[in-house]
Formats: structure tokens, sequence, C-alpha cells
């Protein structure tokens, strides 16, 4: 049965890999940066996923941290672009833009 | 596991194309994202070869900061590079191959993996691995001789990157200023907007929209005029 198991986590994480080269096909050929960002986005919670199944597959529980790690990291970066298409700069407070998009004439 | 090489073999795969995608693309955004992914993916591959701590650097630094900090350095220069003329192409090309086929012709005088005799084994690295579990009391040499052994090294690592840092950041700007202050761009498709934060006055009119015109105009790489317009449309 662990024999098996082995073999079926080794299974998914190929599987994974293989998604992870579909989203580098939209990523290059994306036709607009929002694609691209998508791809980028789900390319890195693949890889997140892929990290766990490997922990399982390798049976050293070390790279856990490091896929929790880049999902926080993901995440900022993600923050980071679209702040820096909306505002074209990354020192914005989101709440205090937020107020004066509401209503243009605040303050 | 002998069974990761596969895994292995589409992570180096991966690589190349990502590496030549980086290349050939003239979207200096699209590269930023690609160089996230790179260093994404390159973490991975360090997860595969058992190297944990350095796949935790790569990620921290590689996809995180660094993804920031290009996209700080795109605010000050053009959204698309410009294709380089074939001849001068020729000089970096050369220099490349004949690195790589140095590092190619190093690698037969490498000691091999594991190898007890090599001199990463045979001089302090014995006394490290003795006597770091009686003097320091911690599993791990690497955080060992990192913390302890060398401790004034990193410290005075860490005040150089933080210079590196300090620098950096009076560099990009990045409290808004960066609009204003950016070196004489030679595209049409730079906004001449400064940032909100360095106007200190309400938005203009159209400030509802989800972007400003030049914006949109980034947005599509082929500047396909209908799609952009599709995109927003449905996006309200």
């Amino acid at each position: 049965m662990e024999y098996f198991m082995s073999y079926a986590n080794l299974g998914v994480a190929l599987f994974l890999l293989i998604s992870m080269a579909m989203m580098l096909g939209r990523l290059l050929l994306g036709p607009t940066l929002y694609d691209r960002l998508l791809a980028v986005n789900s390319f890195g919670t693949k890889t997140v996923l892929f990290l766990c199944v490997f922990c399982l597959v390798i049976d050293r529980p070390d790279g856990v941290d490091i896929a929790l790690l880049y999902a926080l990291m993901n995440f900022i970066a993600t923050i980071a672009v679209l702040k820096f298409f909306r505002y074209r700069a990354l020192d914005v407070s989101l709440l205090e833009s937020h107020i004066t998009d509401r209503d243009g004439a605040a303050e | 596991m002998a069974s990761t090489i596969l895994l292995d073999i589409g992570f180096m795969a991966m690589l190349v194309v990502v590496a030549f995608a980086i290349v050939r693309l003239r979207s200096l955004f699209a590269i930023v994202m690609l160089q996230g992914v790179y260093s994404l993916v390159s973490a991975a591959w360090f997860v595969s070869l058992d190297a944990v701590d350095v796949a935790f650097t790569e990620a921290a630094v590689g996809a995180g900061v660094s993804t920031v900090l290009m996209l700080a350095a795109m605010l000050l220069a053009d959204r698309e590079s410009r294709p380089v003329p074939l001849g001068r192409q020729i000089g970096p090309l050369l220099i490349v191959v004949f690195a790589g086929l140095a590092m190619f012709y190093a690698v037969g005088d490498m000691p091999a993996y594991g190898d007890a005799h090599s001199p990463a084994n045979s001089y302090v690295g014995h006394d490290y691995l003795d006597r770091t579990a009686e003097e320091i009391h911690i599993p791990n040499v690497v955080t060992a001789v990192l913390a302890s052994y060398r401790g004034y090294d990193t410290f005075g690592e860490a005040v150089v990157v933080f210079a590196a840092g300090l620098g950096v950041l009076l560099l990009l700007g990045l409290n808004g200023n960066a609009g204003r202050w950016r070196a004489k761009p030679n595209g049409v498709r730079v906004s001449k907007q400064a940032a909100p934060a360095a106007r200190k006055r309400p938005l203009p009119a159209d400030a509802p929209q989800p972007m400003s015109a030049p914006a949109a105009t980034i947005m599509t790489t082929r500047a396909k005029k209908p799609a952009a317009k599709k995109k927003k449309g449905g996006s309200s």
C-alpha cells in the first residue's frame, strides 16, 4: 500500500508539472497582460501544491515551510502588480485611495 | 529517489523555455512576470534537488522582493524595449558561449557528490561537524556556521545589504515621485501623469474608471483596440 501511495504521489506531482507547463503557455501567448497576471498567480498556486506533494514523495516535511512562504510571496507580488496597474506607484494607501475614488471631490 | 529525475527534467525544460521567452519578449511587464516565474520554477527545482534552504532564499528574494523592485524600476523606464540590432548581439553571444564552455570544462574537476576527501570536507568542515553539537547545541550545522561561528561576518553582510536597500529605495522613489523624476522616456507609451500619492489633490473627473487611457494602451501589448474595449466592459 505504501509503495502504491508513493507512486500515486509521484503521478500527482507529474500532473501538477504538466498543468504548470500549460500555465506557462498561457503566460507566453496571453494576448492581454491580465491573462499573464492570472497565469502567474495560478502558476504560483500550482507551485505551492507541487511542493506539498513533493514533500510527501521524498518524505521530508521541511518543504511545507517553503510552500507557505510561496503562498505569501505570491500574494504580495500579485498585490504589487495590481497596485502598479491602478496607481502607477507602490506607496499608495489602499484605504485612502478607495475613499477618494468613490467620490472624487473628497477632502 | 531515482524516479524524481523526471520532475527535474521537467523543471529544467521549463527554465529553458522561460529564459528564452525573457530574452525574446519585448514587453517589459511580461518580462518582469516571467522573471518571477523563473524564480518560482528554480526554487521548486532546488527543493527537488534537496537544497531546501537555497530554495527558501530563492522564493523570498527572487519571487517576492525582486518582482516588486523590477516593477518599481519600470515606473522610471519605458514599458517596451526596442529590438537590439543583430550586429550588437554577436559579442554577448560569444561571451556567453565561451563562459558556458568554460563551465562545462570545469565540471570535470569537481569532486564527486558526497566525496569525503573533497576540499570542502577535509579541513575545517570536520571540526564544524564534530563540535557544533556540543558547542552551539543546534542540529543544523549551516545555521551554526552562519549565525554563530561567523556571526560578525553575517552582521557585516546584513549592514551591506541594508545600505544597498536604502540606496535602491532612494533611487526608485517609491513614494510616488517616480512619475515626476522619470529619466527622459524614449517611447510614446509612458504616461506623463504623476502618481496620486505625489499629486496631493483630488483625482480628476475620470478617476472612477478602472484605469487611465495610457494604462489601457499598455494593457494590450499588441494594441488591439476592440479587445481592450471588451475587457473594460466586461469588468465593470
